[in-house]
């Protein structure tokens, strides 16, 4: 049996083009920042082209039909490029509904008996609304590989140790101190000791958001290694509620050297190191 | 006086990369009802304590995030609930320095110090429910 309305949908293609253009760019949320229009164009006609060359009367109710394999596969490219770009989950959804108003729309205008009309528009909404689950299904699967990288960005950034001064190494910690991050800490601050020759190390806890008894303990564990390398750790950053919090815990920090800031830490290092910072003296009086 | 349950959420905890969010949420609860930041910090601390060990001992379980008031106070209460083995003697393993997993032995003890509430029921076998309170400013 052929079908009357795919007939007429396939020779009105150009038509439909331009009306799911001037939907698409009549949309509120048209994001030229991300896309050019020419581009937009482009894409959408790639994806209509296979739509229509692949549309039968049998799938047209069947949208798991291998014929729309090439149309997924489009719709699924696209999808994931959008999550990638910065595309709202609502932008990329309006893109794909916005097509199904241009194919009713054709259909409404060309066909006469509005039974047809009423038939081959529930069939095509249901076909465009398998579409849409599939575009979000991949649209979510494109943001979780993003956070997935971001993760791995994450772990690499997160642990620098710095050469503040001759001898004196310094180590910010932003974020959960947990078990496979000390480790990380722990590795880069010995192997940092011995290739510097430092003496002394501060670790700055001022970005861990909470210091619990699993905390405590890396954070002890890391000074005894330090320590057994015959170097000092010094720990900075404590704010007034991380000190009262450890305090009621019953945490035991008595062994170790521990400071408000960074600041107090380099000092109480320099005086270790038995170096003064002194104001430059003024040879000469200003106005003279 | 009765306490009153304005607000609840519950939160499985099963893994380790569990315990962020879920302090995260906790946090922003405690934000919301105005918590003022060494309350908060305490309360934080006492339910990352609380989550390790349903996670360490108890297999995992669920956690109950409920805003409660009684009278004029708002406040924050936990329900950490397993269906771990349970601990054979509550009143030992809340004491100072006990532990069996070679740790600090800090949690539970430190825990009851950090929060204005809190009960712990284990049976042996069935699994362990810590509930705490911390009040907004208590
Ligand atoms: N949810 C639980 N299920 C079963 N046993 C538990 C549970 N929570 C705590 N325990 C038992 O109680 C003991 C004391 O717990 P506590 O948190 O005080 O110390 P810890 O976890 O051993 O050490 P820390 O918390 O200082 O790292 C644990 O060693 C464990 O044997
Ligand atoms: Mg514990």
């Amino acid at each position: 049996m052929k079908n009357e309305s795919i007939k007429v949908l396939q020779k009105k293609k150009t038509a439909i083009l331009e009306l799911w253009m001037q939907n698409q760019l009549a949309e509120e949320g048209l994001r030229e920042d991300l896309m050019s229009n020419d581009d937009l164009r482009v894409q959408s006609e790639e994806l209509l082209d296979a739509l229509l060359a692949n549309l039968s009367d049998e799938n047209l109710s069947n949208a798991q039909s291998s014929h729309f394999d090439t149309v997924l596969d489009i719709l699924a490219g696209i999808s994931a490029s959008r999550a990638k770009q910065g595309f709202s989950p609502r932008e990329t959804g309006a893109y794909v509904f916005s097509l199904k108003d241009a194919l009713i729309d054709t259909l409404q205008q060309e066909i006469k008996d509005p039974a047809t009309v009423l038939a081959q528009t529930i069939r095509i909404g249901k076909l465009i609304d398998n579409f849409g689950i599939v575009t979000f299904e991949t649209f979510i699967k494109g943001r979780e590989e993003v956070i997935l990288r971001q993760t791995d960005e994450i772990t690499d950034i997160s642990t620098p140790v710095i050469r503040v001064w001759d001898g004196v190494l310094a180590l910010p910690i932003i974020g959960t101190l947990d078990s496979s991050r000390t480790q990380i800490v722990m590795e880069n601050l010995l192997q940092e000791i011995v290739e510097s020759g430092s003496s002394i190390a501060i670790l700055d806890i001022s970005g861990v958001p909470a210091v619990d008894s699993l905390v405590a303990q890396h954070l002890i564990k890391t000074v005894s290694a330090t320590r057994l390398m015959g170097a000092e750790c010094i720990i900075s950053g404590i704010r007034p509620e991380i000190a009262q919090t450890v305090v009621h815990l019953g945490i035991d920090l008595s062994q170790i050297i521990t400071k408000a800031s960074l600041a107090s830490a380099l000092r109480t290092a320099f005086n270790m190191l038995q170096l003064e910072v002194v104001k430059k003296r003024r040879f000469e009086k200003e106005n003279a | 006086m009765t306490i009153l349950i304005l607000n609840k959420e519950m939160m499985p905890v099963v893994k380790e990369q569990d315990v962020v969010p879920f302090r995260n949420r906790v946090k922003e609860y405690a934000t919301k009802i105005g918590m003022g930041l060494v309350n908060q910090t305490k309360l934080i601390t006492a339910a990352s304590e609380l989550v390790r060990n349903m996670l360490k001992y108890g297999k995992g379980g669920k956690v109950y995030i409920e805003v409660v008031s009684k009278g004029r106070e708002n406040g924050i209460r936990l329900i950490f609930e397993d269906k771990g083995p349970g601990i054979p003697d509550v009143s030992l393993a809340m004491k100072d320095g006990f532990s069996t997993g070679k740790s600090l032995g800090l949690g539970l003890p430190g825990t009851r110090r950090l929060v204005s509430e809190f009960d712990i029921q284990s049976v042996v076998g069935e699994g362990t429910t810590v509930t705490v309170i911390k009040w907004k400013n208590g």
